[in-house]
């Protein structure tokens, strides 16, 4: 049904570094590299942000490979197999084109909203894929991509966008809105933060009926400000939910940088207080992404509690189509960022491995404009949904005061007709 | 009452020494502007305004003239910084607080509807809280079900809230500085189509008190009264109805809390037909309200039914043509003064 191969479960082991490690942290090659290259460039505290100091963890940002696609030494490589790596791939290569064409026919005027998430599909993609397919994803709204790995099609995405007769809610939801019960996939909506509590509900109702099901919540780092944040992972941690809060650190929420959004050393770090798991990851590097979401699933899983991830990424483009960085930031900071693109570095490793080609890249390439144009030229075409669907679903029987209206726009329509 | 307040906007031109034309945000700003530098206790507090200048530019530049201590990015926390804003105000501090829609200040009703409001009541005066919430509400740009909202009725229906919603920028303007200086808590909405529409503001400083409505129009036949959004479109219909003959007087209330009954009704009694105009959903709103007063004062005067042009009952939908069906169009509010003045004979 969801087109989704069971992925061969790695074993799980911790590529980060034991705790009963001699060395000081800072000393660990994979970690300073991490750092150096994160959390410690000048360049960083010269925008003003913040760097990150992992010393103050229960344990260390965890990576896998490096920014220029190289293995860290020492580093565990999941037990991933090769179709299933390229799977990873396409979806996170199909998420970059789709948001690529869709911001253009944005600023063509065709469709009248979009939200990007161009940097951040290691962290996105990372994370659905660690989840089991009857395990809850509750997105944020920048998670198409996650969708997509789902088997979300690209058809009913784009008709989503484009709010048309076949849209499956309906035009009734803003652009990149979506939401698929068969696969999961809770309902995007737009207040921030609103999301989180429902992780709790979706958690604490597989506990009720003794399923094995995980809720994946996402939320930007702005998100964590909100009293929701709060409050949900403090009742996770009293009923030990079986719930992963994943929080995309893409460094931005709008135009407040990070270092507005919270005094904490990390956001992790705000785990504690609530006496469940924190792991800071490098939210570029999707098998890191991939085996910290599979530990916190499991522990999940096996009753254990919840862990809230902190993926580090950024977001590369405008916050939507409404937005304009460049009134924000500069764009040298972007530029020290999209070295760091996890696409990029993800092909490199696939490359290195024997897996993967430029000559495929470039079918690969070339099937993915196929499927997006077919859809977009598909989704353009059709009309609005039949006028009467604004007055359905609001109750479950339509009451009077609908029904009048009901009845009164349709006598001005067909007088207008006449 | 003063009298340019209530005068048609071609009085206010010639009555005004030194006309110019400018934008809704515009008016906004330069009253944030100049109630800033009259008073060092005005600060703004909100998401993405400093930096950012606002979603729509109403802040944009203040950070420059006043800092960081007065032009306030918030970490995305409305309950939170409302809350903020609501303590800062018991001191004394007159806060602007932003929520960005108004469909997100249902966020922070606890500190707006339990705290802003009745503190002042519960207290015997020694917690005035003198706040402004600033927010923007409306639909018209393809943004659903929430971030579309007109909730006006929520506000007006808690006792202690103080409730502007102008149409213009000369009314922008003026009730932005009544409402900074107003000792009590004044919930201010905006609407998002409005904001880059133009109209006259003159050089010099002036105020509008709140409680005064404003006659768009004067006319004899029928009264529409119409706030926010709903003003232009309602303008635009009377105008269509005036090549017709009929002859339209437009009366913008312009606060609702408090609302000016006396200039409603002193019109109902001159024309004798009323159409109330709103953009929210119709059941439970403002408009019920207005012509339930109506009827008691009036009653005797009318010629007809009152007619309430309204959205409907639905959230609103993201589709353009699905959205446009939800909310009162030209077309819609001409049919209802022809359905009015049809039952006159
Ligand atoms: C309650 C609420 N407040 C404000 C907004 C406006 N808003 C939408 S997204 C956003 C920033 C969120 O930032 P973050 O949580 O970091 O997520 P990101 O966009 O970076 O993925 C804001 C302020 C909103 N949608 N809802
Ligand atoms: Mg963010």
């Amino acid at each position: 049904m969801r087109g989704r191969t069971i992925l061969t479960r790695p074993k799980t082991q911790d590529p980060r570094p034991k705790t009963q490690d001699p060395r000081p942290k800072t000393q660990d090659p994979r970690l300073r590299d991490l750092e150096t290259r994160v959390f410690r460039s000048p360049k960083l505290s010269q925008f003003g942000m913040r760097g990150y100091n992992p010393s103050g963890m229960s344990e260390a940002i965890a990576g896998i490979i490096d920014e220029k696609g190289k293995v860290r030494s020492g580093a565990v490589v999941p037990e991933i197999d090769r179709d299933d790596l390229i799977r990873l791939y396409r979806a996170m290569l199909l998420n970059r084109r789709v948001d690529e064409r869709m911001l253009k026919l944005q600023r063509q005027g065709r469709i009248s909203f979009y939200v990007g998430a161009a940097g951040e599909e290691g962290a996105i993609i990372g994370s659905a894929f660690a989840m089991q397919d009857d395990d809850w994803l509750i997105p944020c709204y920048r998670e198409a991509g996650a969708a997509f790995l789902r088997g979300y099609s690209l058809k009913d995405f784009t008709n989503q966008l484009y709010g048309n007769l076949e849209d499956e809610i309906k035009g009734r939801q803003m652009p990149c809105h979506w939401a698929s019960r068969e696969l999961r996939l809770a309902s995007v909506s737009s207040p921030v933060g609103s999301q989180i509590p429902h992780a709790n509900g979706f958690g604490l109702a597989a506990k009720f009926t003794g399923r094995k099901e995980v809720a994946l919540v996402y939320f930007g780092e702005g998100a964590t400000s909100e009293g929701d944040f709060h409050v949900a992972c403090n009742i996770a941690g009293v009923f030990k939910a079986p719930v992963v809060f994943f929080c995309r650190n893409n460094q931005w929420a709008i135009s407040v940088p990070s270092e507005v959004q919270t005094a904490s050393e990390t956001y992790a770090i705000k785990a504690k207080a609530y006496g469940i798991e924190g792991v800071q990851v490098d939210g570029n590097d999707v098998l890191a992404v991939y085996q910290v979401t599979v530990e916190a699933a499991e522990r999940a899983r096996r009753g254990e509690g919840a862990t809230l991830i902190e993926a580090i990424t950024y977001r590369q483009g405008a916050h939507t189509s409404s937005d304009d960085p460049r009134a924000y930031r500069s764009d040298d900071e972007v530029a020290v960022w999209k070295k760091r693109d996890p696409i990029e570095r993800f092909r490199i490793f696939l490359v290195d491995q024997g897996y993967w080609s430029a000559a495929q890249d470039k079918k690969l390439e070339e099937e993915l404009n196929e499927e997006i144009q077919t859809a977009v030229r598909r989704a353009e075409k059709l009309g609005p949904p039949d006028i009467e669907t604004v007055f359905q679903d609001v109750f479950a029987e339509m009451p009077w005061h609908l029904r009048e209206q009901l009845d009164e726009l349709n006598e001005t329509l067909n007088s207008e007709v006449e | 009452m003063s009298e340019t307040a209530r005068e048609h906007p071609a009085v206010q031109k010639a009555s005004s020494g030194n006309p110019r034309s400018i934008m809704y945000r515009e008016a906004l700003r330069e009253a944030l502007l100049e109630e800033m530098r009259r008073d060092a206790s005005v600060f703004l507090l909100g998401e993405g305004i400093a930096r950012r200048g606002g979603s729509y530019k109403v802040t944009e530049g203040l950070l420059n003239e006043f800092g960081p201590k007065r032009v306030i990015d918030t970490p995305l926390a409305e309950a939170t910084f409302t809350g903020a804003g609501v303590g800062a105000a018991l001191t004394g501090m007159r806060p602007v607080v932003e929520i960005l829609f108004i469909d997100f200040s249902m966020l922070i009703l606890d500190q707006i509807a339990n705290q802003a409001a009745k503190l002042q009541f519960m207290t015997n005066k020694q917690c005035s809280v003198p706040m402004v919430l600033r927010t923007q509400g409306g639909a018209g740009n393809g943004l659903a079900a929430q971030h579309s909202q007109s909730l006006e009725a929520i506000f007006y229906h808690i006792p202690g809230l103080h409730l502007a919603m102008p149409a213009t920028p000369y009314d922008a303007k003026g009730l932005m500085k009544s409402a900074i200086r107003s000792d009590f808590p004044v919930v201010f909405i905006e609407h998002k189509l409005l904001y880059m529409t133009e109209g006259e503001v003159p050089e010099e400083e002036y105020l509008i008190p709140f409680g005064e409505a404003s006659i768009k129009r004067p006319g004899n036949d029928l009264t529409l009264v119409a706030w926010s959004n709903m003003l232009p479109r309602s303008l635009k219909a009377a105008e269509s109805l005036a090549e017709e003959g009929i002859d339209i007087e437009v009366v913008d209330p312009r606060t609702l809390v408090p609302l000016d009954k006396k200039t409603i009704v002193d019109s109902v009694r001159k024309t004798q037909h009323l159409v109330i105009v709103q953009e929210a959903v119709r059941r439970g709103g403002v408009a019920s309200d207005i012509a339930s007063y109506v009827h008691e004062e009036a009653f005797d005067y009318l010629d007809a039914p009152i007619e309430i042009v309204a959205g409907l009952n639905t959230p609103i939908p993201y589709n353009l043509s699905l959205e446009k069906a939800c909310i009162p169009q030209e077309v819609d509010i001409i049919e209802a003064v022809r359905r009015a003045l049809a039952r006159t004979v």
